[in-house]
């Protein structure tokens, strides 16, 4: 029933993704910044299912390689995982910084604390459930916006980079209008996987710590992606922790503000209204605070979350460089042996020159990619962070003209009420005097009667 | 079986006697307490029914908020009405006072008007007494160390010697005079100002506390400890029968250590007699069930108890706040800390100094999140336990009157028993008995009409009390939220404060 619930609203969110897209601005414009528009590449829309995401991609572009200017697919997570990992195993792209992959779609921790409050549903007063039902909703509705985002951010960087938009499988991904029938991995792949990423860490740190690189330009990037990756993740750990945090006292306000109708119910009736101005404050604070927490995870913690992922493909950059150092300088130690013996000197020279060239090219482009890199981290972190300062001011600012206006609320009504009692104890006063003049007046009578 | 049944009534007998026994002494020890009450007490006091809705009127006064000042008015004038008779009784009683000016005001009380009332109130208006506690010591070392805490009184009270007294006393000061104003007013239905809690873990540690983060823990612990005392004294000296009493006076005046409460301690064989006391009063309290035949009480007994239950889940919600608070002030800390680690390893400059600077705006911002925990908890949550507290003081009085019944019912059967004993005496013809149970009726019916004006009276004292407790509640609520919602607004103003200043330094990052 509750799941049911949740995809009419995800239906919802589909045209509010449409029409609004204000979590994609972000990405787009900072893709204007960097490049023209020949392709160009958004997720117009997302439909969530039971266990998984379908987005449904939209392309443009002048480019020739293209059969269309304009076309739509539908693609699953599995497909942009497939599309990285392409990326990734690319002999050609070694020396290029490969954009990270997008997150798995995660909705399991919404849908897990709506299951455990639908389970506590006694506990809770109705209103209450129906807040933080609401409450959790929404918060299912800003991961899955996060999601979508994320996903476009991966596709659009592919698409604005000079290289990889001319790559086979991404122009497969974007044009092929049927199922690209990407599995998941299993079992066997995935202790494949495991083992390969096992070895490539052992690998990176032998290499790192045998190799020494002639470069000090990329000697010194190596030690500070190995920094700044251990530092981002920390940060963003971090971070994460306060955004929940932050949800978590404004998911106390909730209860806190039923409590406060409830007392009021049973309360004096002077304090009836007055309770009840406090609460809705504290509802209308709520919100805010609701807001301050995702726009925080928004602007910080998915800022951050982000260059953990790309300090971590420029990190992978380095190590495939320094791999390719290392056969070179393999090479020259086969090309010396082999001279020494004079054999198959020839092949060794060629093999020399060719790893040579490779990891020439390699360094340059490496080079160029962690320029940009650091030029594109900059001007993201720039952005987001301005943004941070001023939702934070925007909203501190709200919550003060809350607490303003019920503050004056709170104040007019004392003013009212006790000219109010003023005029009650006025008329009080009079009816008394009324009835001891009727009282007087009543003797009077009586005494006149007695008289006559 | 029917062969059975007079012996089985015989045994009643001795039951009965030692019942006599207890409840005689219950009466006489009363109405002592009663007299002394009136004799002495009163005549410093003014009745309590006026005098309550002057104090009103002049804390109002004193608080600065005019406005009030009419609506508390209306309430006087509505009581004046039904209360005008048990003033009188109280006058006659007075009059062998000796204080001819308190006799004046006295007599003049009955034939109170409004014009009278508005001349007692300037009268009133001058007399003030402001409490504060002003700073707390570790006196002592050890186990045997304890807190003491400075007492500034500033008043001109004619009961006190000079304006102006400082004096320390420690918890279980507070702790003594909170019994002694229990044992000698709960029984007239007064509504004393519950103690704060003792609390062995919080004091222990204070006691042995050496190291640094133990020290701010127990420094909190202290400041909360004063924050509560101080209340506790701020509402004795709000209400006009406690505040001129002896104890109150002597407790604020004078300046010498107060003979120890050793009573107090939870350890000691009064504390493990007053354990026992309790349980067994919380017994009777579940199982005697009082057939109430006044209205208001029955009314406000369900009205106390939705009140207690739903203060009680209010309270619960915001300590959840409180800690939720704390524990985002904490995050934000570690995050500052963070930051400022990962603007140390960045390499671009500008980004540098500006995460640098969003760690210090973190740091700022934590200082403020445990600011507002702070407020939260010493400005709403202290409110609502010192609420619940005080629920538990009027459900005392409310079970002290219903002890008061139990034993007019008590006075009741015996009179009823003993009538039926005399006529039975009588139609025997055994006249030669008659005589000494003719004097135990008479004696009696005199014990129950005491016990049935002490039920009057109490009755009459807890509606007084309970009224005067709703009003100030009401004022108390209000005038603690607005409050609160003053320091949120401050708390956010620091927060743009602080944001602020970080605009220019995210500009200036590209």
């Amino acid at each position: 029933m509750l799941s049911d619930e949740f995809d009419t609203e995800d239906n919802n969110s589909q045209s509010d993704l449409v029409n609004e897209d204000t979590l994609n601005e972000g990405s787009n414009s900072e893709n204007v910044d960097l490049s023209d528009n020949s392709l160009q590449v958004v997720i117009s829309d997302a439909l969530s299912e039971k266990d998984r995401v379908k987005f449904t991609v939209l392309s443009k572009t002048t480019l020739p390689d293209f059969q269309r200017s304009e076309f739509s697919v539908v693609r699953q997570h599995e497909e942009f995982i497939w599309l990285h990992d392409q990326f990734e195993e690319n002999e050609d792209y070694a020396g290029y910084i490969i954009p990270p992959a997008p997150p798995r779609p995660d909705f399991d921790s919404s849908r897990e604390k709506l299951q455990r409050l639908g389970d506590g549903e006694g506990s809770v007063t109705k209103e209450e459930f129906l807040k933080m039902k609401k409450e959790l909703e929404a918060e299912y509705l800003a991961t899955f916006k996060k999601t979508v985002a994320m996903h476009e951010m991966f596709l659009s960087r592919l698409a604005q980079h000079p290289v990889f938009r001319y790559d086979t499988n991404f122009r497969v991904f974007l044009e092929y209008d049927q199922d690209l029938s990407v599995r998941t991995k299993n079992k066997k792949e995935l202790f494949e996987e495991i083992m390969k990423t096992l070895s490539k860490t052992t690998d990176e740190y032998l290499l790192s710590a045998t190799v020494r690189d002639v470069n000090d330009f990329f000697e010194q990037e190596k030690n500070f992606l190995i920094d700044y990756y251990g530092h981002l993740k920390d940060a963003t750990i971090k971070s994460d922790k306060m955004v929940n945090k932050h949800k978590d006292v404004s998911d106390s306000y909730i209860k806190i503000s039923s409590c406060l109708i409830q007392l009021s119910t049973f309360d004096h009736r002077e304090l009836d209204w007055f309770l009840n101005r406090f609460s809705e404050t504290l509802e209308k604070l709520r919100k805010v605070e609701g807001r301050i927490a995702s726009d925080v995870d928004l602007k910080l913690s998915d800022t951050l979350r982000y260059y953990v992922g790309d300090s971590f493909a420029a990190k992978r950059l380095l190590y495939r460089r320094l791999r390719c150092l290392a056969n070179y300088e393999a090479a020259n130690r086969n090309l010396e042996k082999a001279r020494s013996k004079n054999k198959d000197v020839h092949a060794a020279e060629t093999a020399q020159q060719l790893s040579c060239e490779k990891f020439e090219v390699m360094s340059d482009k490496g080079k160029e990619e962690l320029i940009d890199f650091k030029a594109r981290r900059v001007s993201t972190f720039n952005k987001n962070l301005l943004e941070l300062a001023e939702w934070e001011i925007k909203h501190a600012q709200h919550q003060i003209d809350i607490l303003k206006t019920s503050l004056d609320m709170i104040n007019n009504e004392e003013t009212r009420s006790s000219t109010l009692n003023v005029e009650s104890a006025r008329s009080n006063h009079g009816n008394n005097n009324n009835c001891f003049n009727l009282y007087m007046s009543m003797n009077l009578s009586n005494l006149s009667v007695s008289f006559n | 079986m029917s062969e059975k049944l007079p012996p089985m009534m015989s045994t009643e007998e001795p039951v009965d006697d030692e019942d006599d026994d207890i409840f005689s002494s219950t009466i006489d020890d009363l109405s002592s307490l009663r007299n002394e009450e009136l004799y002495s007490s009163v005549s410093t006091v003014p009745p309590p029914l006026t005098n309550i809705n002057l104090n009103e009127e002049h804390a109002v006064v004193d608080s600065d908020v005019p406005l009030n000042k009419p609506k508390e008015e209306q309430l006087p004038k509505k009581k004046l009405i039904s209360n005008g008779f048990e003033e009188e009784i109280d006058l006659k009683e007075n009059d062998t006072s000796s204080n001819a000016d308190e006799i004046n005001k006295l007599v003049d009380v009955p034939h109170v008007t409004i014009k009278d009332k508005i001349i007692e109130n300037i009268e009133q208006n001058n007399n003030f007494i402001k409490i504060s506690i002003s700073e707390s010591t570790k006196v002592g070392e050890g186990m045997s160390s304890y807190v003491a805490y400075r007492i500034v009184t500033r008043t001109n009270m004619p009961m006190f010697k000079t304006n102006n007294m400082a004096v320390l006393r420690r918890f279980s000061d507070f702790l003594g005079l909170h019994n002694k104003l229990t044992e000698k007013y709960l029984r007239n239905g007064r509504l004393i100002p519950p103690a704060p809690q003792k609390n062995m873990l919080g004091s222990t540690r204070i006691k042995i506390s050496g190291n640094q983060s133990d020290q701010a823990t127990s420094a909190e612990f202290i400041e909360k400890r004063r924050l509560a005392l101080e209340r506790f004294l701020k509402r004795i000296a709000l209400h006009p029968i406690l505040r001129n009493d002896k104890h109150f006076c002597e407790f604020l005046e004078q300046d010498c250590e107060l003979p120890k409460a050793t009573s107090t301690s939870a350890l000691s064989g009064a504390g493990v007699m007053r354990l026992f006391n309790k349980v067994g009063e919380t017994v009777n309290k579940i199982t005697y069930k009082m057939d109430e035949n006044e209205p208001w009480f029955e009314e406000k007994e369900v009205q106390i108890e939705n009140l207690d239950l739903q203060l009680r889940n209010l309270h619960g919600a915001v300590e959840s706040l409180v800690i939720n608070r704390k524990e985002l002030a904490h995050s934000s800390g570690s995050f500052a800390k963070s930051a400022a680690v990962l603007s140390n390893c960045e390499e671009h400059t500008g980004l540098s100094r500006a995460l640098s600077q969003l760690a210090d705006v973190f740091e700022k911002v934590e200082l403020v999140r445990t600011e507002q925990a702070n407020t939260d908890f010493s400005i709403f949550c202290e409110l609502l336990k010192d609420y619940i507290g005080l629920i538990g003081a009027v459900k005392n009085v409310f079970h002290e009157r219903v002890k008061v019944y139990q034993n007019m019912q008590h006075a009741q059967m015996i009179l009823t028993k003993k009538r039926e004993q005399k006529s039975k005496l009588e139609l025997t013809g055994r006249l030669d008995k008659v005589g000494t149970v003719t004097n135990e009726v008479s004696e009696w019916e005199a014990k129950l009409s005491r016990s049935q004006d002490e039920f009057d009276q109490i009755s009459k004292t807890i509606k007084v009390e309970f009224e005067q407790f709703e009003i100030n509640r009401i004022k108390e609520f209000k005038t603690v939220i607005s409050s609160y919602l003053e320091e949120m607004i401050n708390h956010q103003t620091q927060i743009i404060k602080h944001w602020q200043a970080f605009i220019p330094e995210a500009k200036a990052i590209a």
